[in-house]
């Protein structure tokens, strides 16, 4: 469905004066998602997961660049093919609530959305009350203003604004984030479902237990590179785990008693060498020469010297 | 909740205009104008002391401020604000018809510079840093910079002297009573002051809805519409038309108090007969009656531009809407 291989993603600031400064915020990130499949991505804050969401769907800023190959349902996903695609193929749920415009009702912009998505004028209301009512919102909730929503009922309405069309692929940004564990594992069923429809989603947590639950494969990012692919499987354990930064992340997990600590990793723009080299244990001098390449692993691919 | 905010706005107009009430008679009380010689005139000189204090005594000038003061005040609550001496006419009815002259030309501009300013700054934000924007910011600048007067006068040398389209003065021929002249010519004399007024209004509105165009562009939902697959215009036009022309609106109304600055030059320029020319004779021929009721007029006025505005806040942002009550 979707490949992506070796993406960056430059922004270009204006210093004092009229100094061009770059910074990378993502370089070597890697992809992939077939069908029906459910992808988590996870990582730390600032690791640029919702910047690859945004690049997918080329709503970046003006001023980011960015580089790679992606490939949709086996064909490049140029500017112009993304245009046509936009909310009909690719559908996003956006991380924060303010997406919501605070001056419309709520029915009139997930019918928008439907419109969008390709459903004619006649079908869109019947779509729309669907997709309310699938997501368990009150038919009145429709000509409510957002202000006037819980926190997780703006949640369920941009669940419902992104999967109201029939979008093969949902780039999911943090669904569950502030909502109870109940709620939120409700969420995550539906997204479920949706992949067992022949639909693939790209959640992007930070929550790794509960997304493990619903995931079929896991894609680790750290400071912006990809570092590890593995099955929800390998997870069940630490043996099955290749990449050093992935057995922290997991180490740092409550039902693993929080063995280790994390702190944020940041992309340091003038190293060479592995994203995770200053937080490794396993940190020799090849580590620092040079970036490790994506290796394929048994079932997964890992990106560290010593794997 | 919405009976509580007029009430409120009702009681800051209460003392608004005592404050300005008390502000002007402080003014005039202290200024070099003497009312007995602004009152006889021409006359000045064959006029004996004698009577300059009769005149003095009947009009209580020899009793002190504070009374004068609550004397004067005591008239106006009831209604009563003088006789005009240029005009001799009570000053009530000099308004009223001054007012409705200006008020043709301050509508007709107004609504010029809004709707024109408001498109301007669409289009200005939604092709941020294009040439179109560039030539649209250009031309804001270089009005916000310009005075009014200037603009008036070059219009007039273009339009109404070289080209003769429009004509060099007033709001109806000359020679003619209000009533006499047709709509149209009232129009045609109508049309140069209030482009020239509306010309320099819409820099103001125009800059400031490209700013607002431009935020709501960058803004969270107009990023999740594109996602959606909206287009720029399609965000501008289905999206935040709403976010922006809401402080657009407000804006407008709130400068109601330069539309009235800009129409007192304006009208000068063209000697068009209205409030604001009215306003400048009353200044340099020392009618203080008349001057008084002008400026209470006009704090009147610019209240009621930023009443509206606030008004319009409360009934259509629906965060305010349902705090007063009216949706459910
Ligand atoms: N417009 C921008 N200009 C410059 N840097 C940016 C911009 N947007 C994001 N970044 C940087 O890119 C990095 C990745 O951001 P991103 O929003 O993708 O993080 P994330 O993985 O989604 O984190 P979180 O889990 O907190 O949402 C951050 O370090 C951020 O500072
Ligand atoms: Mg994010």
């Amino acid at each position: 469905m979707l490949d992506i291989q070796d993406l960056s993603i430059r922004f270009t600031r204006y210093t004092f004066g009229l100094k061009k400064k770059e910074t990378c915020v993502v370089q070597g990130l890697d992809l992939s998602i077939a069908p029906g499949q459910v992808m988590a991505v996870i990582g730390q804050s600032g690791a640029g997961k919702s910047l690859l969401a945004h690049a997918l769907l080329g709503i970046l800023p003006r001023n980011a660049q960015v580089e790679g190959r992606v490939f949709f349902k086996g064909k490049p996903l140029t500017p112009e093919r993304l245009s046509t695609l936009r909310g009909r193929e690719i559908a996003l749920i956006p991380q924060s609530i303010t997406a919501l415009n605070p001056l419309l009702r709520v029915g009139v912009q997930v019918a928008r959305a439907a419109r969008l998505s390709g459903i004619s004028k006649k079908d869109a209301p019947t779509t729309v009350n669907r997709a309310f009512s699938r997501y368990l919102l009150q038919k009145e909730v429709a000509t409510w203003f957002p202000f006037q929503l819980s926190g997780g009922m703006a949640r369920r309405v941009l669940t419902a604004t992104a999967t109201v069309g029939m979008a093969d692929l949902i780039l999911a940004d943090e669904p569950t984030s502030g909502l109870d564990p109940a709620t939120a594992k409700e969420a995550l069923g539906h997204l479920r479902e949706l992949a067992d429809t022949g639909k693939a989603v790209l959640l992007i947590t930070h929550d790794i237990e509960a997304a493990l639950k619903i995931a079929d494969m896991v894609t680790v990012f750290c400071a912006g590179t990809t570092v590890e692919v593995a099955s929800a499987d390998d997870f069940k354990g630490l043996g099955q785990l290749r990449h050093p930064y992935t057995r922290a992340l997991w180490n740092a997990l409550p039902a693993n008693s929080f063995i280790g600590t994390m702190k944020p990793i940041e992309r340091s723009p003038n190293t060479t060498g592995c994203p995770f080299q200053t937080c490794c244990n396993e940190q020799d001098a090849v580590c620092g020469h040079s970036t490790p390449e994506l290796k394929h692993s048994s079932a997964g691919r890992v990106r560290c010297h010593h794997a | 909740m919405i009976t509580q905010f007029l009430l409120v706005k009702t009681f800051r107009l209460i003392l608004l205009i005592a404050a300005v009430a008390t502000l002007s008679f402080v003014l005039v009380s202290s200024s070099p104008v003497d009312p007995v010689d602004a009152y006889v005139g021409a006359a000045m000189l064959r006029i004996s002391p004698d009577q300059r204090e009769v005149i003095a005594k009947r009009w209580g000038l020899d009793r002190p401020p504070v009374e004068r003061f609550g004397r004067w005040a005591g008239q106006m609550a009831t209604g009563n604000f003088g006789v005009s001496t240029i005009f001799n006419e009570p000053v009530l009815s000099v308004i009223g018809k001054r007012f409705i002259t200006s008020f043709w030309l301050m509508a007709l501009a107004w609504s010029l510079s809004g709707a024109l300013g408001f498109g301007l700054g669409l289009i200005a934000g939604a092709r941020e840093d294009t040439l179109l924007d560039r030539s649209i910011r250009l031309y804001a600048y270089t009005m916000a910079s310009t005075p009014t007067f200037w603009v008036g006068m070059i219009l007039l040398m273009i339009f109404s002297v070289s080209l003769g389209w429009t004509p060099v003065c007033c709001a109806w021929p000359p020679g003619l009573s209000a009533e006499q002249a047709t709509l149209w010519q009232r129009l045609h004399h109508l049309l140069l002051p209030a482009i020239t007024l509306s010309l320099i209004g819409i820099a103001q509105i125009t800059l400031h809805t490209r700013e607002k165009t431009i935020e709501a562009l960058r803004s969270d939902y107009s990023i999740f519409a594109r996602a959606q697959g909206e287009s720029t215009i399609g965000i501008v036009f289905r999206r935040a038309l709403r976010n922006v022309a809401l402080p657009a609106v407000t804006l407008q109304f709130a400068s109601l108090g330069e539309l009235f600055g800009g129409a007192v030059l304006a009208e000068q320029v063209f000697a068009y007969p209205g409030l604001g020319r009215t306003t400048v004779e009353a200044g340099i021929r020392g009618d203080i009656p008349l001057l008084l009721g002008i400026v209470l007029f006009s704090t009147i006025f610019v209240f009621t531009g930023n009443f509206m505005a606030d008004l319009i806040y409360h009934l259509v942002d629906p965060r305010l809407r349902k705090a007063t009550g009216a949706i459910s």
